[in-house]
């Protein structure tokens, strides 16, 4: 029998959500790999053993100067070409709060058509920036997936609603900002907007919560679908219904339908 | 060169941090007609064109929303600049991801970087500009606020120090020059343990060196070794004493009637565990002896838990004290056993009313509202970033906490349980890891032991720090890593850098073998530091590791993946010429310090404290016509009773994905939840509930209270949290924070005689052991004028509790519009002794040191008996509660504490809303209603239960209504007819109000 895929997971100092994305690719059914920035840095080629590449939520490099600045500078400088190898190679990617704003400055969202990988990182057109308040907020808004998205993480949960459809957040640079109108226009016609807000507790514009590139491979996202892959992690499952307990928990289904879709790639 | 770089938004108008400014100039009275904001980057390096656009494109300015320009931006017309920057040596944890991210960028050295914000205020004067400056932006302890942009030619240096030995003469002083001595050179000792110092060195026939001195005042200091509550106590009473002293542990009762306590902590604290664990409690692990307690949690792992406090330093710069109070705590947890993971925080905060008219804060105070948003900022963005989930906790306000608030800080943690226990072993190498030593943070240990004055924000400035958090989360990340190879943990003990730094630390952990430390080894911040204050220097984030020789190799490689900065400083294991440990001292070769470990460790004198208790008289107060709807709305809006949430939101409370029960309740997450539970071993259904009880005016005497009712009345509010979510109340530990005025005042320390005695007497009948504990005494405060603002005695109990099931927690949200409400009471059913008129009058229907006394009195029908509580009655309620909650019958659960019953019932309602159905309630009150609706005897519960089953409570407690789907609180009030109709939304808007910032 095959190996179930592998889900690399790129950590560095003041990430601080590993072990819980770990543990959701893992009961998912992935295998998984923890590796430091600096060391997959010194040799991108262990980039090559990933069949899915997860970037972690925390504040990495203490979200200094901004949220994600220092991490998504090493990306741009040094990784950058590992990292179109990969998402030519078809290998999904998730990047998770902190690992959004990364993606996001990187430039590898909201991202490029197949095979149009440019040679160096492009200027961000989309900003992830503090929220309206100034302030970290922890809580749980309703979202919604819109569904016309490409995301392949969130296509099975386009009809979730009522309870279940609520999503953690934890963050205090967390509102999405597009450089004009026209970006959001964009995204939306093209099927890129992958989670939005009902509540929209930062300001996003749009109420973005989530993007995906065209491809709908590569994922990031503001909520922490990590944090979401039990019923008891519900904010309110004492509440709950059993009939409602016996159905597959939100965040963890992101998790499962990409390994089960690499999974079931052929060899 | 110093090159400035400037990045501002490219919209002023939608900037959260200049419109944040601009709430904040308002709050203060001042209304700018626009605020610009800036962050401001100085680098001194040399740097060629091409260098200086790749820093401005590719690392300061987000491109699409903002702008980065070289240099000092010319102000818009008018306005009035205010510049902040730290000050020189004081931690600036985003120059240092700078100047690493600089070298990386460009390929230079890492240069010297400093980081500051500039704002630009429009139609404001330059005072108002500058008060917004102090009032809002800048802290002068560890800021320097500029009138005009800074861009220096070059950061100043410090000159190397001169490290010659300096000796201080005392061998001939008088008992008045050492007094003198003890204060002005900071030490903060007794005469009496001056005079043990001066024969030491008499003995010696020679002078102690100043490091000797110090180290010795460190390791004796009230922070270190808690000499207050070690001593013997002689303990009067004048009037009646409710306390029987018979057969109390450590306590002789003289023929005049006084009694002598030998050792307080061991006579009641400790004495609780150690009978429990000999009547059978076989779960704790390691007690009082660790930074941390430690108990099983299940076959592979165990727990450990520690609440520090961080007050004066938080009076000082709330921010830095706060963050630097959880960060210390955190590390606490880390130098437990051989490291524990931390997997959650507590935080409890006393201050002042948020309403202080600013003319009443006493020189040399901050505002107590300014104080509060700043030590959540704190917390917030240390333990956040630590990745550590922020679970639980309380504010509680006072205005005698104006001049001294307390911020009680606490960790878990969690460790494999052959791992709970670690001893240097002689020949290990003496480990530094982390962050470098620096002048900040010298003397902290002394001067958390002192009477605070309004000098005192200048006097302590370099006790004072900024953490840095991810500083310390790389040295976790490397620690756990060194813990868990397989061929075995690589070190033989582990601790951190706490109070006293180095001292302490190695002080502790070389106590039964002795230590060699050559001090210039240390990493230092910058140049200028001498020996002594390397050695003393509470520099945050560092841990110290007592490391085999053949391991250092794969410790440094471990070190290096993680960016983590590893020094050896010498070695442990020295005796002196009589085989005695000995801590020896070296700088460059030169022996600078010698002093036996005995000395250090048990030389300290203690001497007799006397203690007299008078039991308060204070007048009872009768509180007018008030109806019910009136007072549960005023209560509600009570600072000390209303919502929390804006606190609670600010804190990650589900990193690690282990939160279970998190600390806001129901759909609309606004329900205070008794105790959060987490799940920390994901794969095992059992859970960790964690809560804590402050009962702060059933003990205040000023109140007419009891510090001895209060320990009872803290340790069971402690147990019904945890209780109510689901704990087995037969597995609960607990912990004690003394927070107490001075205790030179015999009336003071009688207080803490009482308490103490509280904790025995309610930790023995709960058989909740202690397993660890702290205490901050002398929060008092002269003011320039002489008077003395002393606290509340404060004592905070915080538990953790096993839950065996997490599937089986319970909230307090009311689930079912169809449902009876049950008020468990701790009714002495069987008890012979049973008076229940008694019992009636001194406990059920008592508003004594309730809220409804403190706004408007007692009830006027209501007898104003002081309040009673038996916590074996608590303990057994609290059985019979559990038991229901584990057989699944109780949809919902709730302590009664600040508000009393009625606010309890109104938070539930509240904690309901938000799934579109409504749910509202009918209840009843008795005779003497308004002290039944709203008083705060121990010991209760507010239950929702299915109605089905409702007859099985009669031997709990009493049916006191119904919830139905109205979307409203009716009160009946059988005895008066003055019935109360509230809307739930009215109960919302009353909890919500008033501190939703």
């Amino acid at each position: 029998m095959q190996d179930p895929p592998l889900t690399m997971i790129v950590r560095t100092a003041g990430t601080n959500c590993e072990g819980e994305l770990r543990r959701a690719f893992e009961l998912a059914g992935s295998r998984t790999e923890m590796i430091h920035l600096d060391a997959l840095i010194s040799d991108p080629a262990r980039i090559e053993r990933a069949d899915i590449l997860a970037f972690p939520g925390g504040f990495s490099y203490g979200d200094d100067i901004a949220a994600g600045r220092v991490f998504s500078m090493k990306l741009r400088t040094k990784l950058w070409d590992a990292l179109c190898a990969a998402a030519e190679r078809g290998v999904p990617m998730i990047g998770v709060c902190n690992g959004f704003q990364v993606f996001v400055q990187a430039g590898l969202l909201p991202g490029f058509a197949p095979d149009a990988y440019p040679d160096g990182a492009p200027q961000p057109s989309i900003s992830l920036t503090q929220n309206k308040e100034a302030r970290f907020i922890d809580e749980w808004p309703r979202v919604e997936y819109p569904s016309n998205s490409k995301c392949i993480w969130t296509q099975a949960l386009a009809g979730c609603s009522d309870d279940p459809a609520l999503l953690p957040i934890a963050n205090a640079e967390g509102r999405f900002v597009a450089a004009d109108s026209a970006t959001i226009a964009q995204l939306e016609s093209n099927g890129q907007i992958a989670v939005r807000y009902v509540d929209n507790p930062g300001g996003s514009q749009g109420s973005i919560a989530g993007i995906c590139d065209p491809s709908g491979r590569i994922f990031g996202l503001m909520p922490h679908p990590e944090r979401y892959i039990e019923w008891t992690h519900h904010p309110y499952w004492t509440r709950l219904s059993p009939e409602q307990t016996s159905r597959p928990v939100p965040g963890l289904v992101m998790f499962k339908s990409v390994v089960d879709a690499v999974a079931s790639q052929p060899a | 060169m110093i090159h400035r770089f400037e990045v501002r938004a490219k919209d002023p108008k939608s900037d959260p941090t200049a419109l944040k400014t601009t709430r904040q100039a308002r709050a203060l009275g001042i209304e700018p007609e626009a605020v610009h904001a800036a962050r401001v980057y100085l680098i001194e390096a040399k740097l060629n064109a091409a260098q200086i656009n790749t820093l401005r494109d590719a690392l300061f300015a987000d491109p699409v929303l903002e702008t980065c320009s070289l240099g000092i931006d010319p102000a818009p017309d008018g306005a009035q600049t205010i510049e902040v920057h730290p000050l020189p040596g004081v931690m600036d944890p985003v120059a240092q991801t700078v100047q690493n991210a600089v070298a990386e960028l460009v390929g230079i050295d890492p240069p010297r970087v400093s980081t500051g914000w500039r704002y630009d205020f429009a139609g404001v004067s330059a005072e108002q500009a500058h008060s917004i400056a102090t009032g809002a932006l800048a802290n002068t302890t560890v800021h320097a606020i500029h009138a005009e942009p800074l861009h220096p030619d070059s950061f100043p240096s410090l000159a190397p120090a001169d490290q010659s030995v300096v000796r201080v003469a005392i061998c001939d002083l008088d008992d008045d020059a050492l007094v003198k001595m003890s204060r002005d050179d900071h030490l903060f000792l007794s005469l009496e343990e001056m005079q043990t110092i001066r024969s030491h060195y008499r003995a010696l026939d020679r002078e102690p060196t100043d490091i000797e001195l110090e180290t010795l005042a460190q390791t004796w200091s009230e922070h270190c070794v808690h000499k207050t509550l070690k001593s013997t106590v002689r303990y009067t009473a004048s009037g009646g004493d409710t306390i029987d002293w018979s057969d109390r542990p450590g306590v002789e009762i003289s023929p005049d009637g006084s009694v002598v306590i030998h050792n307080l902590l061991k006579s009641t604290v400790a004495a609780a565990t150690h009978e429990l664990i000999a009547e059978g409690v076989d779960w704790t692990r390691s007690v009082f002896v660790d930074n941390a307690g430690i108990i099983d949690f299940d076959e592979h792992n165990a727990v450990c838990i520690k609440v520090e406090t961080h007050n004066h330093p938080s009076a000082i710069e709330p921010y830095g004290g706060a963050a630097t109070g959880i960060g210390g705590c955190i590390r606490d947890i880390m130098g437990t056993g051989l490291a524990a993971k931390p997997i959650a925080n507590t935080d409890v905060f006393c201050v002042a009313m948020p309403d202080t008219p600013r003319a009443d804060v006493p020189d040399g105070c901050i505002h107590p509202k300014r104080t509060l948003e700043r030590i959540i900022e704190g917390v917030r963005d240390y333990a956040n970033r630590m990745g550590i989930p922020t679970l639980n906790g309380a504010v509680y306000f006072d205005p005698r906490y104006i001049a001294n608030p307390l911020v009680y800080c606490g960790c878990i943690g969690i460790l494999p349980n052959d791992k709970t226990h670690g001893d240097a072993q002689p020949g290990d190498l003496i480990v530094a890891l982390g962050g470098r030593t620096g002048r900040d943070g010298i003397h902290g240990a002394t001067f958390s032991s002192a009477e605070l004055t309004d000098t005192h924000a200048d006097e302590f400035s370099h006790a004072v720090q900024i953490g840095n958090a991810i500083e310390e989360k790389r040295t976790l990340d490397a620690i756990l890593r060194a813990r868990d190879p397989e061929s075995g943990c690589l070190y033989s003990a582990i601790t951190d850098c706490g109070a006293g730094g180095f001292s302490s630390a190695v002080g502790e952990m070389g106590e039964t073998v002795g230590a060699v430390v050559h001090l210039d080894k240390a990493p230092l911040k910058y140049d200028g530091l001498r020996y002594d204050e390397i050695w003393i220097s509470e520099s945050q984030e560092r841990m110290v590791l007592a490391v085999p020789d053949a391991n250092l190799a794969a410790l440094q490689q471990i070190c290096d993946e993680e960016h983590v900065e590893l020094a050896v400083l010498g070695t442990f294991g020295n005796s002196d010429s009589e085989n005695n440990p000995e801590l020896l001292l070296h700088y460059t070769g030169t022996e600078v310090g010698r002093l036996p470990m005995a000395l250090l460790h048990d030389g300290i004198p203690m001497p007799t404290r006397v203690a007299s208790w008078t039991p308060p008289t204070v007048e009872i107060k009768k509180a007018g016509d008030i109806d019910i709807k009136r007072a549960l709305l005023e209560l509600l809006a009570h600072p000390n009773i209303a919502s929390k949430r804006w606190i609670v939101r600010q804190y990650d409370h589900e990193v690690q994905g282990n939160t279970v029960i998190k600390p806001l309740i129901g759909p609309g997450g606004i329900g205070p939840g008794d105790a959060a539970v987490i799940q920390p071993v994901p794969a095992s259904k059992q859970g960790l509930a964690i809560g804590c009880g402050l009962q702060t005016s059933l003990g205040d005497p000023a109140n007419g209270g009891d510090p001895y009712l209060m320990a009872l009345a803290a340790i069971d509010e402690c147990v019904r949290n945890l209780v109510c979510v689901g704990a087995d109340p037969n597995r609960i530990a607990i912990l004690d924070n003394f927070c107490w005025p001075g205790c030179d005042d015999p009336n003071n320390m009688a207080s803490l005689v009482r308490a103490c005695m509280g904790c025995y007497d309610a930790a023995k009948a709960y058989r909740t052991p202690f397993v660890s504990g702290k205490d901050s005494l002398n929060n008092q405060f002269r003011t320039k004028d002489g008077t003395l603002i002393e606290i509340p005695p404060t004592l905070l109990i915080t538990g953790v509790g096993i839950v065996p099931d997490v599937s089986k927690c319970v909230t307090m949200d009311l689930k079912s519009d169809d449902s009876t409400l049950i008020l468990v009471q701790p009714y002495p059913d069987g008890d012979e002794k049973f008076n229940p008129d008694a019992w009636y009058a001194t406990s059920l229907w008592n508003a004594r040191g309730s809220h409804f006394e403190q706004l408007y009195g007692i009830p006027r029908e209501s007898h104003p008996s002081p309040l009673e509580f038996d916590p074996t009655f608590g303990k057994r309620t609290a059985e019979k509660v559990a038991r229901a909650i584990d057989e699944g019958v109780v949809l919902a659960a709730h302590d009664v504490s600040d508000g009393g019953y009625l606010a309890a019932l109104a938070e539930m309602l509240i904690a309901a809303e938000g799934t579109g159905r409504q749910i509202g309630a009918h209840v009843m009150t008795h005779l003497d209603e308004l002290s039944f609706a709203f008083g705060e005897a121990p010991g209760r519960y507010l239950l929702e239960v299915r109605r089905e089953r409702a007859g099985e409570f009669s031997q709990l407690g009493s049916c006191v209504g119904w919830t139905n789907p109205t979307a409203n609180l009716y009160v009946d009030a059988c005895a008066t007819g003055k019935n109360a109709h509230i809307s739930v939304s009215e109960l919302r808007s009353a909890f919500l109000g008033t501190l939703d910032w």
